[in-house]
């Protein structure tokens, strides 16, 4: 379990737009161990995404590196063995748009496996049984189209896909929040199981922290671009450090006395993000930061271990 | 309650379509009193938004089709008078706030037109005034949503804001004119935690202080828990829960309330439970009986045949379902 399958190191992604450089990316270091989950958690625009992206190659990151087996991946996919492709998949947000309407299940799941030349017979009927039969859908849904089936079914059918090739490492971008609650709990179920069976890594992306709390070995929180805190789940809800993570904690809406009494004292957030094409100088965080002090405007924070495998960058 | 500010009953509401007429809401009963603050739960699809919006008369009809009910506000039967005498009801007491900004908002008009209309046409707020007081209306509407720098927004476009700002640009826009019903539909759900922390507090704060009543729909168990004091729980166009919110929180007793509780994720931690099975039915041929009977855990044979009515459990806690039937 010691191997550390992905390692990002100062990763960057800059976007060059009319307006400006756009830092959706702006250095981050982060490594997920085999066989855990890493979360991470931020607002929109705080560019969780873009990592995914650029992980999965979609994006040749602007500098720094993404290190995958031990092995430099920081390159455009076309550019990859395609061995390595096959390790590494991703189950997009919107199932109904990330599915073609004219493929019927049976062609969705057979295209990976042609295209790694996987396909043990001509006809992949069997692959194709034995792939809905992980995710628990009827076997008569192969040739169904897509418009015919429910949302959560949809994104089963798109976990389906991402394992078709058996990868090892499984980026998921924000899997269910397209989702209704009751649906949620099923597919994040499956999930998990599907974790422990075939022995899958997660980088899990989402904002819904609650929803971390409970699937996540460690969680990363992002703000603009910046990893502002890392730290093992239950240590995270136990002892949140950074004052951005505490904001977002008491902000959540909980439905029990219990889950209230977890919460941190209630930080009042305010402001908004800021843009990402400029930063504002020293700690992103400070023009919505309630302990801020004169400095942080000035200076940009180091990550700080502030106990085991809990780093957090801020100056206090 | 004394009487109430409005009162939906026994709405019924379809939808014809090719292939047959799609049975969406099916006898709904719904009170607001003066004053409350009331929330509507349920999962996507069960109709919530269809209910709200036919008080409104705001459904396309055709294909949407009211075959059955009444919809009382201050006495009145909105449903039966015409069109233009809603409209004149709406300009006096009811707003509603809808769930996308961006679509609620025109693109191709300027923030401060489109909020000195609404005031325009009000009919409280804006019969006969010159185009300067409605302009200072609609500034101190957009201080009251806490903006910054109200007069250069109103010559902004809605694209030139943010998520969290467009939402309080049509808060704005729903509390400019004097408003005695606020139907907030789905007001946060495309915003983040912390931008929807501080939308529910603003609005908290200005209902508070008006004293009037609100109708909060969204399928987030958590915002109901700390913004209402009474809640609605609706499946498949049927109120299936009714109770005050903490004792809702405290006592769900309805199978799919129960359901639904449990699929929520914990901050403790304590795992995931395992949601609700099944999906919402199809509205062309809806399950006969109790509509969630294929889903239910503890189906009996009588769900299968009759639709459970309302049973009072005390402390104004209803619930139809006949596990309940003392």
């Amino acid at each position: 379990m010691t191997e550390e399958i992905v390692i990002a190191k100062d990763l960057k992604k800059h976007f060059l737009t009319s307006r400006g450089t756009v830092k959706a990316v702006d250095g981050i270091n982060f490594s997920v161990p085999e066989g855990e989950m890493l979360g991470l958690v931020g607002e929109s625009g705080s560019g969780k995404s873009t990592v995914a992206y650029t992980i999965m190659g979609m994006y040749r990151p602007t500098a720094g590196q993404i290190l995958f087996r031990g092995q430099d991946i920081s390159r455009e996919a076309r550019k990859r063995p395609k061995a390595l492709k096959k390790e590494i998949q991703i189950v997009f947000q919107d199932p109904g748009t990330s599915l073609n309407p004219r493929r019927s299940v049976k062609q969705i799941l057979e295209l990976p496996l042609k295209v790694h030349g996987l396909l043990k017979n001509k006809s992949g009927t069997q692959q194709v049984e034995r792939l809905l039969e992980m995710v628990e859908l009827p076997l008569d849904y192969m040739y169904k189209y897509t418009e015919a089936i429910g949302g959560g079914e949809k994104q089963m059918v798109a976990i389906a896909r991402a394992l078709a090739t058996d990868p090892s490492f499984v980026v998921l971008d924000e899997p269910t929040s397209a989702l209704d609650v009751s649906v949620q709990a099923k597919i994040i179920n499956k999930l998990m199981q599907l974790q422990k069976d075939l022995n899958l890594t997660y980088l899990f992306i989402t904002h819904d922290l609650s929803l971390m709390r409970n699937v996540a070995t460690r969680v990363a929180i992002m703000y603009l671009g910046k990893i502002c805190e890392v730290a093992s789940a239950s240590e995270f809800f136990r002892n949140p450090v950074h004052p951005y993570t505490q904001m977002l904690l008491s902000s959540i809406p909980v439905v029990s006395e219990e889950e209230e009494r977890l919460k941190p004292k209630k930080v009042l957030s305010r402001g908004e993000i800021p843009s990402p094409v400029n930063v504002p100088p020293g700690c992103s965080f400070h023009l919505r930061c309630p302990v801020k002090k004169e400095f942080c405007s000035r200076d940009d924070p180091e990550m700080v271990k502030v106990g085991e495998g809990h780093v957090v960058r801020c100056h206090l | 309650m004394s009487e109430p500010l409005l009162a939906i009953e026994n709405l019924h509401v379809g939808f014809d379509i090719y292939g047959g007429h799609l049975k969406v809401l099916d006898g709904v009963n719904f009170a607001v009193g003066k004053g409350e603050k009331v929330g509507l739960v349920g999962e996507t699809g069960c109709g919530k938004t269809t209910t709200m919006k036919s008080v409104m008369r705001i459904l396309p009809m055709p294909p949407a089709k009211v075959r059955n009910g009444e919809v009382f506000y201050k006495g009145k039967d909105l449903l039966r008078v015409n069109l233009r005498k809603v409209r004149g009801v709406k300009g006096e007491g009811i707003s509603m706030i809808f769930q996308d900004p961006t679509a609620a908002l025109n693109p191709v008009f300027t923030i401060g037109r489109q909020l000195m209309d609404v005031v325009k046409y009000s009919k409280v707020a804006g019969k006969g005034q010159s185009g300067d007081k409605i302009r200072e209306r609609a500034i101190s509407a957009l201080k009251d949503v806490a903006m910054p720098d109200p007069e250069r927004i109103l010559s902004n476009y809605p694209i030139q804001l943010s998520g969290g700002m467009r939402q309080r640009i049509c808060i704005a826009m729903a509390l400019v004119t004097g408003w005695e019903l606020l139907i907030a539909d789905e007001p946060t759900t495309s915003l983040d935690v912390t931008i929807q922390d501080q939308v529910l507090r603003l609005l908290g704060g200005l209902v508070e202080e008006k004293g009037n009543s609100t109708i909060l729909i969204t399928h987030s168990l958590g915002i109901v828990r700390e913004w209402t004091d009474r809640v609605y729980v609706m499946y498949a166009g049927n109120m299936v829960e009714a109770a005050p919110t903490k004792q809702l929180f405290s006592h769900p007793l309805h199978p799919y309330t129960q359901g639904l509780m449990k699929a929520v994720p914990k901050l403790t931690g304590e795992g995931m439970a395992e949601g609700v099975t099944g999906r919402i039915p199809n509205y062309l041929t809806p399950p006969p009986g109790c509509r969630f009977h294929p889903r239910c855990p503890h189906v009996m044979p009588i769900c299968e045949q009759e639709r459970p009515p309302f049973y009072d459990v005390g402390d104004a806690h209803q619930v139809a379902c006949y596990l309940y039937k003392e």
